[in-house]
């Protein structure tokens, strides 16, 4: 009996490691203070590690349904699982130097990213809509407390009220569209969703409900017109947190929507798509256009992941397993060039403090030649310059838009990336062409440092090595299409 | 010759160069020299690659020479594909011929962050080299595009003082151009399930399609080029330029648009080259003499050759969309011919600029006085871009207006007014440069060439005058990849025989059987 039980969970095992060590540190934390912060550092870095360990050690590939049809453990989760709790390791490795140089000392905030983390592992298995919300509560509500958990700062708390109070509005507009969804069908598991709404005549009802689920969700990626909360909460949350937001909760906000897309609503793609193509171009214009006039660093990174998320939604267009295999290739490069962006920012000081604003990185090459050229190695990436990875992100999914036959769609998403390569340019610029400000500090922190030439390195290694990222994501995506 | 991968190598050694110089620490004196030293050597090395590559080539093969292809990316059916033809060859050789030049040409004037200068002009090399020998649509665009990223670094952080204008108009311009051609090779990689150069040339794609998919190409390659009305990154990119910037600009990437035309709108898309070609027909006339009008009133010296530029690759796009052997012919050698003499010319605009630092033509004046070797090495460049026979420039004008002569009368007519004001220009700019009276004590005083200027400008002029004498070491090797372009037109060229005088046609017969003897003839002439 024990045995069966096992073998139900075993596909869970990352989850429930992760939920178990977060609990023990939580004790731990509780009961030796504030003095226990690097050892519950470690200890979530380790374990992050050891569950994508079992992910790496588990059977992939074998569809598995689990705790009574609410999971799946199947290819696609298993490789988004795996990038996200990449995106977990790399996120929390930005927050050690942070913790260390502002002498911020609360065990609860690598605690917290592990329980988010959670939430987000289960977001991408999620199979059913009950699991799926609770799994996005989960990951939400400890990312709202993140934002604020700078709470004496006006701006942090700020960002942590706004993105809580348009986080709940979103999350009623999902609760709504189940609903809607549930008393049409009369189900919430996505595979009797799917098989019913392939067999009648659309309801209109569901037709709707559909709409607010996607609205939901698109408040989670910061996709158009949900977006509004992302510069206000990228610029006052402190910015490892920052760093957090936009790597990882998007690539499992992501994982939702392609799930929902090609199984309880596969028959409704020709709606769908209508949504995706509003939603891809209105953010990919919006976030070229609005990022021009920034002047803050993680505003016009809030701007250029929004507009980042509209290419990515491109790719689900086509409803082709080449599509979205790009949109799975498309995050994991996104992913690693962001993060590569944040430990350059968090690394660039003056006087011991953080510089957020573009113009005070004048002259970065001056004095930080290293770090100003990675930078620009990663923002002519961001613009899509070949021959580095973020080239052939976009790529693909401009590919498979083709594929599907969007051109007009294709070369609106096209123009936007010109106009946004524009504010990446701009502050290529500042760092290469203008006369330094001031002087900038010595960053002495090594998991930074890692950080920032592991996401270079790739960038310009992609190029040359493609296949291996090329396959897992076709093997993902393949999963979803028996 | 498949078992060496001579095109790789010479692709990737200029980056391994550059990796090289930038792994080198410190900014010392010794740093400097031994960074400029990689440079020269490898770009040299590059150069001789090139030429080993020349002299193998065999000239009567129609195939792709030299050819390395490996699985890229498989699901979209990408390949590592490269090789060169008879179109290709001279760009290659020219690319790595002017690089080392560039080199030599940055040794005493840059001070400001030498070896990332350096570097930055070898990774162009790189992308230079790849963009001509690239058989594969993506490892082209992957090249062509790459090459903003050194350019726009070069201008922005070596330029003159509007250089972050320049660099980023230079930037957007292009960029926006090439985003379209992309989609467009996307679209056509789709419908073909390739993307192998070769491939797509056989594949016919819907005369629908075929006129989105032009435009799309234009909008690269005419910004490229640079095509009137597009052209206005050229002159600010070419003013805020260092000059070895200049040079390659002019020399090599300007030749990418021309090239791109003969690699893709052409052989893939015939039905809408000519149902375009009379549009280009008329943006190039209205190029040549507009701009030609432009760089008569210039008083920025390389303003001046910048705008001369377009004018001249006015030529080039008239003679490609003639859609026939000598007028394509013309476009290629003009093309190389204007790759040397601009490079020379902007490299002559920099010896004085280095040491007035004006380019103000107003402000020189009689350097034939104390600058002789200067002044005499000007003058055959000025001759080479004036096309007078003799020189490179003549061999292109010529074939590129008699193409023209045989499609169009009045198009070439016009066009040709345009070698009038071409030759008012240049004319203007050697009388008050090298001949002028004496405007200036500091002019007077300028030192004549230097040892490593002579050094450079001696290949330049040495070949403005070979090619100017012997064009048909080049324009043999052109012939057969000229005719597999020319293949899928010639179907609807017999079909409509009365557009095409007789006359016209059985004199253009004799210049595809031998050109070189027919440039001397007329060189006679004159």
């Amino acid at each position: 009996m024990s045995g069966m039980n096992w073998l139900m969970l075993s596909p869970v095992k990352p989850e429930l490691f992760l939920v178990v060590v977060g609990l023990v540190l939580l004790m731990l934390g509780a009961l030796r203070g504030q003095s226990s912060v690097g050892f519950i550092l470690s200890a979530v870095l380790a374990s992050f590690v050891v569950g994508a360990g079992f992910l790496l050690l588990s059977d992939a590939g074998i569809p598995l349904d689990t705790l009574g049809g609410m999971i799946a453990a199947d290819g696609f989760s298993v490789w988004m699982r795996l990038l996200i709790l990449g995106g977990l390791f790399i996120s929390t490795l930005l927050l050690v130097g942070w913790l260390k140089e502002n002498q911020v000392f609360k065990f609860e905030i690598p605690l917290l990213y592990l329980l988010s983390g959670v939430g987000m592992l289960f977001m991408v298995s999620a199979t059913n809509l009950l699991s799926l919300y609770v799994s996005l509560e989960l990951s939400s509500l400890c990312l709202y407390v993140l934002a604020a958990i700078n709470r004496d700062n006006l701006k942090s708390t700020e960002s942590g009220l706004k993105y809580f109070i348009l986080g709940a509005l979103s999350s009623g507009l999902l609760l709504f569209g189940i609903s809607l969804v549930y008393g049409f069908t009369a189900t919430l598991s996505y595979a009797e969703i799917g098989a019913i709404l392939s067999q009648m005549t659309l309801p209109a009802g569901a037709m709707v409900g559909m709409v607010f689920i996607l609205a939901g969700l698109v408040f989670k990626i910061s996709a158009v017109p949900f977006h509004m909360w992302t510069p206000d909460v990228y610029e006052g949350a402190p910015t490892p947190v920052t760093a957090l937001f936009a790597i990882v909760p998007k690539v499992a906000a992501f994982g939702l929507i392609i799930r929902l897309l090609t199984g309880p609503f596969a028959s409704l793609h020709e709606q769908a798509s209508q949504i995706i193509v509003f939603v891809a171009l209105a953010s990919s214009v919006l976030g070229a256009f609005a990022g021009l006039v920034q002047n803050n660093f993680k505003r016009l990174i809030a701007y250029s992941s929004i507009a980042n998320m509209g290419y990515a939604l491109l790719g689900l267009l086509s409803g082709t397993p080449e599509g979205v295999a790009s949109v799975v290739l498309y995050l994991t490069i996104y992913m690693i060039m962001t993060a590569g962006l944040f430990a350059v920012l968090m690394g660039v000081k003056r006087e011991g403090h953080n510089i957020e604003s573009i113009s005070d990185f004048a002259g970065l090459v001056k004095k930080c030649p290293v770090k100003a050229y990675c930078m620009t190695g990663l923002l002519f990436s961001m613009s899509g310059l070949p021959p580095l990875a973020g080239f052939f992100a976009k790529l693909f999914v401009f590919q498979s838009a083709v594929a599907g036959g969007y051109f007009v769609v294709a070369v609106i998403g096209v123009l936007a990336s010109v106009v946004a390569s524009y504010y990446y340019l701009r502050v290529i610029k500042v760092m290469l062409f203008d006369a330094p400000l001031g002087d900038f500090d010595k960053d002495c922190c090594a998991s930074r440092k890692a950080v920032m030439i592991g996401a270079v390195a790739f960038i310009l290694i992609f190029t040359l090595v493609p296949n291996y990222l090329l396959d897992q994501a076709q093997v993902a995506a393949g999963t979803l299409f028996p | 010759m498949t078992e060496f991968p001579i095109l790789s190598l010479m692709t990737f050694l200029p980056l391994i160069g550059a990796a090289l110089m930038l792994l080198m620490k410190g900014q010392g004196e010794s740093v400097l020299f031994r960074s400029k030293m990689v440079a020269l050597l490898v770009s040299g090395l590059t150069f001789i690659l090139s030429l080993v590559m020349l002299l193998n080539f065999d000239p009567a093969s129609t195939d792709y020479q030299f050819e390395e292809k490996k699985i890229w990316f498989e699901s979209i059916g990408i390949s590592y594909h490269m090789g060169v033809d008879g179109i290709s060859l001279f760009f290659v050789v020219l690319s790595a011929f002017l690089t080392p030049i560039c080199v030599l040409a940055s040794w005493n004037s840059v001070s400001l962050r030498v070896k990332e200068y350096l570097a930055a002009f070898l990774l162009l090399e790189t992308f230079m080299i790849g963009t001509f020998c690239a058989l594969d649509a993506i490892l082209f665009y992957l090249f062509f595009e790459g090459v903003l990223i050194p350019m726009f670094i070069i201008i922005g952080v070596w330029g003159g003082p509007r250089r972050v204008y320049s660099a980023f108009k230079f930037f957007l311009y292009t960029l926006l151009g090439s985003v379209l051609m992309l989609v467009a090779l996307l679209t056509m990689i789709v419908q073909a399930g390739t993307a192998d150069i070769p491939t797509l040339m056989g594949t016919d794609f819907a005369p629908e399609l075929q006129t989105w998919l032009w435009l799309a190409f234009f909008a690269s390659f005419a910004v490229k080029m640079p095509m009137w009305p597009v052209h206005t990154w050229l002159p600010d990119a070419h003013v805020e330029a260092p000059t070895a910037g200049s040079v390659i600009l002019a020399g090599v990437l300007l030749k990418m648009g021309g090239y791109g035309f003969l690699r893709f709108s052409l052989p893939m898309l015939p039905d809408a080259t000519e149902f375009f070609a009379p549009m280009v027909f008329g943006l190039s006339v209205i190029a040549i003499i507009y701009t030609s009008l432009i760089a008569l009133i210039q008083t920025d010296m390389k303003k001046m050759i910048a705008y001369s530029s377009v004018a001249h690759m006015g030529f080039v796009t008239l003679g490609i969309f003639t859609l026939n052997m000598q007028g394509i012919q013309g476009a290629v050698f003009q093309m190389i011919s204007h790759g040397v003499v601009s490079a020379a010319l902007f490299l002559a605009i920099g010896v004085v600029y280095d040491r007035l630092h004006t380019r103000d033509i107003g402000r020189y004046g009689n350097l034939s006085k104390n600058m002789p070797i200067y002044a005499t090495v000007f003058v055959i460049l000025m001759l080479g871009a004036v096309g007078l026979p003799g020189t490179s420039g003549f061999v292109g004008e010529f074939l590129a207006l008699l193409g023209v002569f045989k499609v169009d009368t009045t198009v070439a007519t016009l066009a040709a007014s345009g070698v009038v004001l071409g030759a008012a220009y240049m004319l203007h700019l050697t009388r008050k440069l090298v001949f002028g009276p004496k405007v200036n004590e500091d002019a007077a005083e300028m030192s004549d060439l230097t040892t490593v200027e002579k050094a450079y400008f001696l290949p330049l002029v040495v070949l403005v005058l070979w090619l100017g004498i012997a064009p048909g070491y080049v324009l043999e090797r052109t012939v057969p990849a000229i005719e597999s372009v020319l293949s899928r037109y010639e179907v609807q060229v017999e079909t409509i025989p009365a557009a095409v005088p007789d006359e016209g046609q059985a004199e253009g017969q004799i210049i595809v059987e031998d050109p070189a003897p027919q440039s001397h003839d007329s060189e006679g002439e004159e």
